[in-house]
Formats: C-alpha cells, sequence, structure tokens
C-alpha cells in the first residue's frame, strides 16, 4: 500500500464500481463508438464528476490524490470513460474553479460539479497544438459582448458539453498576453459544431470540432482578467497532466492485470505461460515500471495538494506514465499472442487507447522540453 | 507512503550531503585509480554515525529507519561509488543480519565495533560456482564439540579484503537442501581463515573485493546466527533489505551522471551554442531526470515498506533494485554520449560513473534474478 | 560561558540562474534552495568550540520565516543548546538595521559573554548585523575576525584585512565577533544528533514579543539584473588551450 487508508479504501469503491459496473460496458462503447450517457449518470450519483472541489461548490471536498485515483481505477477497465471523466474535472471544471468569480462559479461550477452539466475545455486549434500561442480564434469587444470567431479542434466531449471553456486572443500581435479565457454555453448561437473525429481509440469518447460564427457571448463570461487566457490554461494543463498520468497508469495496469491473468490461465506447448522465462521477464518489466508510474502521478499529486511546486513532476508523470503505458500494452499484447490482436481479450484496445495518452495535452516531446528547462534551471 | 521527507530526513540528506562533497568527492577519483580502501573517511564516516544507520543507540548505532539509510547511501554513493557500497555493506549485509537474528550477546560484541568504524563488515554468500544460484553453494560447516569446522571458498566479497567480521553462509547438512544452510559470524584472525585472490574489477575499484578461503576454520558454536538451517531464510531476508541500498547507490550514480551532463552541457559548444539548448540533449535529460526520480520513488516506497515492518517486501525490494540498476546503466551511458569524445578520458567524472554503474545490474542477485522475483510474486 | 549565535537561513544563489520576480524587489525562489548563511556556519563552530574549551550554553537566533526552523535544527544538533526563531513574516520590509535591533529586542534580557555572527549574509550583502547588534548594546565588537583566542577575560582577535594584512586586537568580553569565513573548519552534525535536534523545542517569538518595531534605515526600490558589459571574454577548450590563450592576453595586454 502506498497511500493511507483512507485513500486505499476510496481505491476500492471506485474499483468495485468499475468492474461491476464500467468494465462490462468498455467493450460495447469502444465498439459502438457510444457515448457513456449511464456511467455518467451513474458517475454523477456516485459524486466522482469533481472530486478535488469543496463541498460548497458541489464538489466531493476531497485532494487531488483521490481524484487520481478514481481516473486511474476507471482507465484501468475502460479508457473512454476515464478521458471523459479527466476532461470535465481537470479541463471543463478545473478553470472555472482557479479562475471564476463567485457569481460564475455558481452559474457553471456548482452545475459541472454536481454532474447536470458536463465540462469542456476548447484550447487546441486546427493549427495550434502544443504550441498554443500560435491561436487564431478571436474575441472582439463589442459593447457588452464579445464577438467570437474561429475554430477548436480535438475537443474531448466538445459535442456533449454544455460548458465550455475556451481560448481566444484579442490581439494576436501580443501573442500569450493577448489570449484570454471565456465560457460559451451549448446552444448559443453561432457556435456550432463540426464533424467529430474518427479515432484510432477512446472511441467512447467524443472529440469534436468548435465552430465560433460571429459568435457573441456576454463580457461576464470572462474568466479572470482579459490577458489572463495564457496563466489559466497553462495551471489547467499543468494540473491535467496529472489525470492524464493517471489515466495512461491505469490503463497500463489494466495491461499488466490482463496479462497475469492469460498467463496464468493458459499453456503454451504444454506449459503453463507465466512460468516461461520470456514471459516472467516482460511481467516483471511491466510492472516495475506501472509501479514506478504510479509513483510518480502520486508524487505529482500530493506536491499539488501540499500547495508545492509540481510543474516538473506532473511533467514527468504524463511522460513516463504514458511511455511505459504503451509498452506494457504491446507487452499485453504479445503476452496474449494472436489472441491478444482480436476484440475477445481487451489488450488490444488498450494500446489503441493508451496511444493518446502520449498525444493529448501536451506531446511526450513538450512534457520532455518542460522537464528539460526545469532541470537546467531555464 | 510519505512523499516527502519528515525533518530528521531532510537534515540527514543536508549533512550527508555535504560531508560527502567536501570529504568524499575529492578522493574519489584516486582510490578509483589505486583501489586503496578508504579507512580514513571510513572513520570520519563512522564518527557521524553512517556505518549503523538502523543500529539501536545502545549498540553504537545510530537508530534511523531504512529511508533514511537508503537517502544517506544515494548521497554517498553520488560523489563516490566505492564508498557507497562499502557503507551500504556494513549496514545491512552485515550489521543487519546481525541485528535481525542474532542473540543479545552477539550483537552487543560484534555491532559496536562495526558500527564505531573498528572493523568493517562483509558479507560471504558469493561461491565460484554459486552465485545467484545460493542453493549450490559447497562450503560446508561440519559441528565439532563447542564449535562448526567451516571449509570452503567465497568469492567476490565486497570488503573481503579489509573487513574484521563476516557473515558466512555454509551447508550444516547438504541433505536439506536450501534448508540445510547456516549463517555463522567469522572474526578475521580466525585461523585457518585466510585471503585468496584480490579482484581488479571494471568500477567499484576501492571495496577490497576478494577471496575467502577457509580450511577447516574452527568456528565457535556460539557464533551461530539463529539456529541450524536459518541461514536460507537470513540470506533471503537480508538480500530484501540490501537490495533497497543498491537501489539507492543507483540512484546516487544515475544523479551523479546527470549532474555532469548538465554541466557539461552548458559549457560546451557546438554549431555557435551550448548544446544543452539542443532537442536532443534536452530529450536525454527528461528521461534521465524522470527515471532517476522514479527510481528514488521505487527506493524510498521499499524503504517505506521494511520501515512500516510489512512482513515480506521482496517483489518491492527486487523492483527497485532491478529498476534503478537498469537505469544506472543507461543514464550514465546517455551521460557518456552527451560529453562526446571527452566522456571517454579519466578527465570527466564519466569515464568512472560508467564503470562503476555496472556492478549495479549483477551484483546482490542479477537483474534477471530480480526479474524472477517480481514475477514470481506476482503469478504465485 | 554564554554565547549567542545569529543565523540566517539564505538562497544558495551562486551556481544557479537568479531571476526576478513581479515585484521587482525579490528573487524567484521556487526551485531555489536554501542554507544557513556560509559565515554564520562558521561562526556557529567558533562558538561551540569555545563552549567545548570553557562549558556553557549556546542560544542560536533567526529572524526568519518558519522553514528557518531548519536551519535552526541544524545549529541544535551540531551543538547549540537553545534556538530561538523570530518570525520574519510579522515585520514586513527588512533592512540590516532593522534586522539588527529586531534582533536586539529579542536578545536584550537573555545573559551573554560573546555573540557571533556571520560578518556578512550572502542574500543582501550588509555587514551590518554585529555591529548594529553591538553598538546598541553597549559592547565592544570586531568584525572580519579570522581567530578567536580567550584568556583570563581578555581575548584577543585577529581581523583580516585587504592586502593580505592582519590586524591583532585584544578586547575584553562581552562582546560582538562577526566572523570571517574560513576561521575554522564547521563540523558536520552526526546521525545521533540530528535525531536528538529534531525532538528539541525552538522557541518562537513574534512582533508582539519585542517591545517595539524598529524603523528602516533605507527602503527596497528595485533589483535588476545589470546589462551584461562586453569586458569579460570567457575562455573555453582545454586546460592547454586555455592557459595558452590566457597567457597570450596578458602579454597582448601588456601586464608583464
Amino acid at each position: 500500500m502506498i497511500l493511507d487508508e483512507k485513500h486505499e479504501e476510496f481505491r476500492a469503491r471506485i474499483r468495485d464500481f468499475a468492474t461491476r459496473e464500467v468494465e462490462p460496458r468498455s467493450r460495447e462503447l469502444d465498439r459502438k463508438g457510444e457515448f457513456p450517457w449511464d456511467l455518467v449518470k451513474r458517475m454523477r450519483e456516485l459524486g466522482l464528476l469533481a472530486i478535488y472541489v469543496p463541498k460548497e461548490y458541489g464538489g466531493a471536498g476531497l485532494d487531488t490524490l483521490y481524484y487520481s485515483i478514481a481516473v486511474e481505477e476507471i482507465g484501468r477497465v475502460c479508457g473512454s470513460t476515464g478521458i471523459f471523466l479527466a476532461a470535465h474535472s481537470s479541463l471543463g471544471v478545473f478553470p472555472v474553479y482557479y479562475a471564476g468569480n463567485e457569481a460564475q462559479k455558481k452559474k457553471w461550477l456548482v452545475p459541472m460539479a454536481k454532474g447536470e452539466k458536463i465540462g469542456s475545455f476548447g484550447l487546441t486549434e486546427p493549427d495550434a497544438g502544443s504550441d498554443a500561442a500560435a491561436t487564431k480564434t478571436t474575441a472582439i469587444q463589442e459593447g457588452d459582448e464579445y464577438v467570437v470567431n474561429g475554430v477548436k479542434r480535438f475537443i474531448t466531449s466538445g459535442s456533449v458539453a454544455d460548458v465550455i471553456v475556451f481560448t481566444a486572443t484579442q490581439d494576436p500581435s501580443k501573442g500569450y498576453h493577448g489570449i484570454s479565457a471565456f465560457v460559451v454555453e451549448k446552444g448559443t448561437p453561432g457556435f456550432t459544431y463540426g464533424k467529430d473525429e474518427e479515432k484510432l481509440g477512446l472511441h467512447g469518447s467524443i472529440t469534436s470540432e468548435l465552430l465560433f460564427e460571429d459568435c457573441r457571448i456576454p463580457k461576464g463570461n470572462i474568466l479572470g482578467k482579459e490577458g489572463d487566457g495564457f496563466k489559466i490554461f497553462m495551471e489547467t494543463l499543468d494540473g491535467g497532466r496529472i489525470s492524464i498520468g493517471a489515466l495512461a497508469l491505469g490503463i497500463a495496469q489494466g495491461a499488466l492485470d490482463a496479462s497475469v491473468e492469460f498467463a496464468k490461465r493458459n499453456k503454451r506447448a504444454g506449459k503453463p505461460i507465466y512460468k516461461a522465462q520470456s514471459t516472467q521477464s516482460m511481467i516483471a518489466e511491466m510492472a516495475t515500471e506501472v509501479e514506478a508510474a504510479r509513483l510518480l502521478v502520486y508524487q505529482a499529486a500530493a506536491l499539488k495538494d501540499a500547495g508545492l511546486p509540481y510543474l516538473k513532476e506532473a511533467a514527468m508523470a504524463k511522460y513516463y506514465a504514458s511511455t511505459i503505458g504503451m509498452k506494457a500494452a504491446s507487452m499485453a499484447i504479445e503476452i496474449h499472442g494472436m489472441l491478444g490482436i482480436t476484440d475477445m481479450y481487451p489488450v488490444e484496445r488498450f494500446i489503441r487507447d493508451e496511444k493518446l495518452m502520449e498525444i493529448g495535452e501536451g506531446t511526450s516531446e513538450i512534457q520532455k522540453i518542460v522537464i528539460a528547462r526545469q532541470i537546467l534551471g531555464k | 507512503m510519505n512523499f516527502d521527507l519528515t525533518s530528521d530526513q531532510k537534515m540527514l540528506q543536508d549533512q550527508v550531503r555535504k560531508f560527502a562533497d567536501t570529504e568524499l568527492a575529492p578522493v574519489a577519483p584516486e582510490i578509483d585509480q589505486s583501489a586503496e580502501f578508504p579507512w580514513e573517511n571510513i572513520k570520519k564516516m563512522a564518527k557521524l554515525g553512517l556505518l549503523g544507520v538502523v543500529v539501536p543507540e545502545k549498540y553504537g548505532g545510530s537508530e534511523f529507519d531504512f529511508v533514511s539509510l537508503a537517502i544517506a547511501i544515494e548521497e554517498i554513493s553520488r560523489v563516490c561509488a566505492s564508498t557507497g557500497v562499502i557503507v551500504a555493506v556494513n549496514n545491512s549485509l552485515t550489521t543487519y543480519p546481525i541485528l535481525q537474528f542474532g542473540n543479545e550477546d552477539q550483537k552487543n560484541k560484534f555491532l559496536p565495533p562495526l558500527c564505531s568504524g573498528e572493523k568493517i563488515g562483509a558479507f560471504g554468500l558469493t561461491e565460484p560456482n554459486a552465485g545467484s544460484d545460493v542453493v549450490a553453494m559447497e562450503a560446508t560447516a561440519r559441528p565439532e564439540g563447542d564449535h562448526y569446522v567451516l571449509n570452503g571458498t567465497k568469492r567476490f566479497i565486497t570488503n573481503g579484503g579489509e573487513a574484521g567480521i563476516f557473515v558466512v553462509f555454509a551447508y550444516t547438512n547438504k541433505e536439506l537442501k536450501h534448508k540445510g544452510i547456516s549463517a555463522f559470524v567469522v572474526e578475521r584472525d580466525t585461523p585457518g581463515f585466510t585471503l585468496g585472490k584480490h579482484e581488479d574489477l571494471m568500477g567499484i575499484r576501492a571495496t577490497a573485493n576478494c577471496e575467502l578461503i577457509f580450511e577447516d576454520t574452527k568456528i565457535p558454536k556460539e557464533n551461530l546466527l539463529g539456529n541450524e538451517g536459518d541461514g536460507f531464510k537470513i540470506c533471503m531476508n537480508t538480500l530484501d533489505v540490501s537490495r533497497i541500498d543498491i537501489g539507492a547507490q543507483a540512484v546516487g550514480i544515475a544523479q551523479a551522471a546527470l549532474n555532469e551532463a548538465i554541466k557539461y552541457s552548458k559549457e560546451r559548444k557546438a554549431f555557435g551554442q551550448p548544446i544543452c539548448n539542443f532537442q536532443m540533449i534536452q530529450s536525454m535529460f527528461a528521461e534521465m531526470a524522470t527515471e532517476i526520480q522514479a527510481a528514488r520513488l521505487l527506493v524510498y516506497y521499499a524503504g517505506y515498506c521494511k520501515d512500516k515492518g510489512m512482513p515480506r517486501f521482496s517483489r518491492e525490494s527486487a523492483m527497485c533494485k532491478y529498476y534503478a540498476s537498469s537505469i544506472a546503466v543507461d543514464v550514465a551511458r546517455k551521460s557518456l554520449q552527451i560529453h562526446g569524445g571527452y566522456g571517454y578520458t579519466k578527465d570527466y567524472t564519466v569515464e568512472r560513473l560508467y564503470r562503476d554503474a555496472k556492478i549495479l545490474e549483477l551484483y546482490e542477485g542479477t537483474s534477471e534474478v530480480q526479474k524472477i522475483v517480481i514475477a514470481r510474486d506476482l503469478t504465485k | 560561558m554564554e554565547l549567542i549565535v545569529c543565523i540566517k537561513r539564505v538562497p544558495q544563489t551562486a551556481e544557479a540562474e537568479v531571476k526576478i520576480d513581479d515585484s521587482g524587489k525579490d528573487i524567484v525562489k521556487d526551485r531555489l534552495t536554501f542554507d544557513m548563511n556560509e559565515a554564520d556556519s562558521y561562526a556557529l563552530e567558533e562558538a561551540i568550540l569555545l563552549k567545548e574549551k570553557f562549558g556553557g550554553a549556546i542560544t542560536a537566533v533567526s529572524l526568519g520565516t518558519a522553514e528557518a526552523e531548519d536551519t535552526l535544527r541544524i545549529a541544535l544538533a551540531k551543538g547549540a543548546d537553545n534556538a530561538i526563531r523570530i518570525k520574519a513574516e510579522e515585520f514586513g520590509e527588512l533592512d540590516g538595521y532593522k534586522t539588527a535591533m529586531i534582533i536586539k529586542e529579542a536578545i536584550k534580557d537573555l545573559k551573554f559573554d560573546a555573540i557571533f555572527t556571520g560578518c556578512m549574509a550572502t542574500d543582501d550583502s550588509y555587514y551590518q548585523v554585529g555591529p548594529v547588534l553591538a553598538e546598541t548594546l553597549g559592547v565592544p565588537h570586531a568584525t572580519l575576525v579570522s581567530k578567536i583566542e580567550l584568556t583570563d577575560k581578555k581575548v584577543h582577535v585577529n581581523r583580516e584585512l585587504e592586502g593580505g594584512l592582519i590586524e591583532h586586537l585584544e578586547m575584553s568580553l562581552p562582546a560582538v565577533f562577526a566572523v570571517q569565513t574560513g576561521i575554522n573548519e564547521p563540523r558536520y552534525a552526526s546521525l545521533i544528533a540530528i535525531r536528538r535536534a529534531a525532538a528539541k523545542e525552538i522557541k518562537v517569538l513574534g512582533k508582539d514579543d519585542i517591545a517595539s518595531e524598529p524603523k528602516l534605515n533605507s527602503t527596497l526600490e528595485e533589483l535588476f539584473v545589470p546589462p551584461v558589459g562586453k569586458r569579460a571574454e570567457f575562455l573555453t577548450g582545454t586546460a592547454d588551450e586555455v592557459s595558452a590563450r590566457t597567457a597570450e592576453i596578458i602579454k597582448e595586454k601588456g601586464l608583464i
């Protein structure tokens, strides 16, 4: 047990929910590309949609460690449901919690925390991914409103979300300093959706294009001050990295668990698979790296909870967990042999789902640059 | 587990770090070349209480926990891998089994000189034909009156050439296989105990690695640790603990390799700018730093399991040893790569770190043995 | 002997890339390490050496935030008997004078034969605390102290001057010594001493415990990194290349 009893009891509760209710749905969600409305409803009932938000705003009043455990345990059985939870909590809920004023918190944070509304985060654009300063979406003030024009792409839960935090520039010549963060609600005139993406994995998660065409939003929808956008989304991404690390970790643990179970149940050439040294070697590597990833994720979460700097540690957690997760998923398929590439076993889904963890919320290359800058003191 | 160190662990880290930088670092290159056992520094470390970190005060120790021991070993190994393993062997392979399995008389007799630096400890397990496969050992100890008669050869014994107190394993009953192995405390001046070949090692060169030869060596019966047949259990239990320290040693060496690479990359220019500006170099730094931190956390976690009194933590301990040693070798390789040709010369520390790192994957159970321990535990 | 040592916890900036924070009046401290001010660790060692020779007790005093208690614990582990932290967070901006006056207020009722300070703190370099303490407590002082010898209530003190000169003074106790680095070899705390120090109590004083809040003598306007001049030339290459180039430059400039 790495964590104290309270956290481990919480884990046991989430694992119970995940194995009894989420796991049986995971294959179907993946096959049909279906959004898990039923599981969202259950997670709402269980109070999982804003774990680290104080109770006064409708959250569970717990900490980042609890939240990481929840994402990890759900990710262990279903990446799609896991990414929904991570995107809603870290990307939809967080910026409003972090930068919203009291009125904004009442209006958007409380219903999102309670799960009455689904949250999403519109940062990425067709030509601005990890390089967010290249944001082209504009928000020009006209009277009491901002007029928004632009396109956001690869937005998790975008077309199912009720509350979308997005970034736009008021002055592209100012680079980072010209960017502000706003909230747009579903159904606002001028705000529509493009196509939902067909993806390699995470089929049960919606990835949308958001279209703003002379979309007018009230002035009161800006989070923080004009020009705060960069600070808000950086802080959002720092925390988001912990949740993607947790999700990558969960999928890696799922791959390891599936491998151990398969190796114990099945024989190859008349011998239990788990007794072959080549299997033992893979299982040992996977298990060690999964444990190391878990410690990195929890450390980043614990630092955040303690109010200490965690930028480097969160980047390490996300980079490492996704890297070893891909390796673990690949080894899991090898241990399963030909069966591993069929949908009779979850491991082929794991490798497809895990790939996103190396890309979303800052690619591994970006994480490495963040880490290197920190250790070089730049 | 606590992701932040306690107040006294932080102080220990601070003081050991300063001591290591000031006292140990300057002689590290010399003793690497001369292979001279660093007695002077061992005495200084004894004064600080680094030779019996987990031993209770009443036996002359410092009475800290195992996470603290790992922190100390990391800091020492960061500047001198030889000194790091000398201290690790004294702490976890000698004082620990005596403390854990010895009786009161044995503790009173052997622990104080091991803590004070009067005598250094060694662990006689490996034999020419029995490494990771412990049961293949050939040494025997035959009871005879009030003593045992020990015969056999132990090889690759760290501290062997300079130690005064040895924990030695031998069969008291070969037919019982692993249940017939017993553990003894043997003193250096016992008649019939001589030193054989001194190994000329690739790395950790100042560790007096030596062969021990026992020819009808009479060991007093009161020097038996535990009961007859407890040897295998003592050995396995001790290795679970000592692997934490090898993990810590690996983290120290890896951290040193990263630090050296960072320093070099800021000074060295290529194509008009310091090489630390290049993405390929930064990518290596990020990988190195992340893996070192992961290894450090695995070491602390294994230490935490021991401190918590978990009855079994073989898997956690094997994980930290296997992982930390693998990444240490890789981090040293990357550091040398960043240094380019200069790293291949003795003008740069990384040349020594690269040689020192390799042993980590070999001793106290090879990486392959660690993997078997981990996989068996997961599939049992 | 009753001895007092003043200790400051300072950021280690010698090898770090120092950046100015948003206020323009402080540096970014997020990832810096902190430690006992270098000269203070020599001052502490000098006090411990005197205590070992003549007996008595040492009180370590620090004006600092809660983290300064870590530094005071190191002092306790090395040989101090008591420790006092004065809450810096309650006193706002500090200069050398105000710092000294606050410490003076905190210790004025303690009996002492000697007070030791480092000759300067590496973070603000005021060189003031020792002299101001001595003047306001009405006792003699010596700065840049490089040797202290005590015989029959007389103290022989060496001061390190520019140009390699040493000034030898005779003083009487009580007195304040602002100690120069290198005067001794500061010891390391043993593990047992660390464990014992961890359990010791540190007395904490706040604004309410100080009779009146001393005034600032100066206020900080701005902290900045000066623009880099072009006068320095960095030599790179092997040791041989660098020494060859150094010799050339010396000849070129006609320095020899």
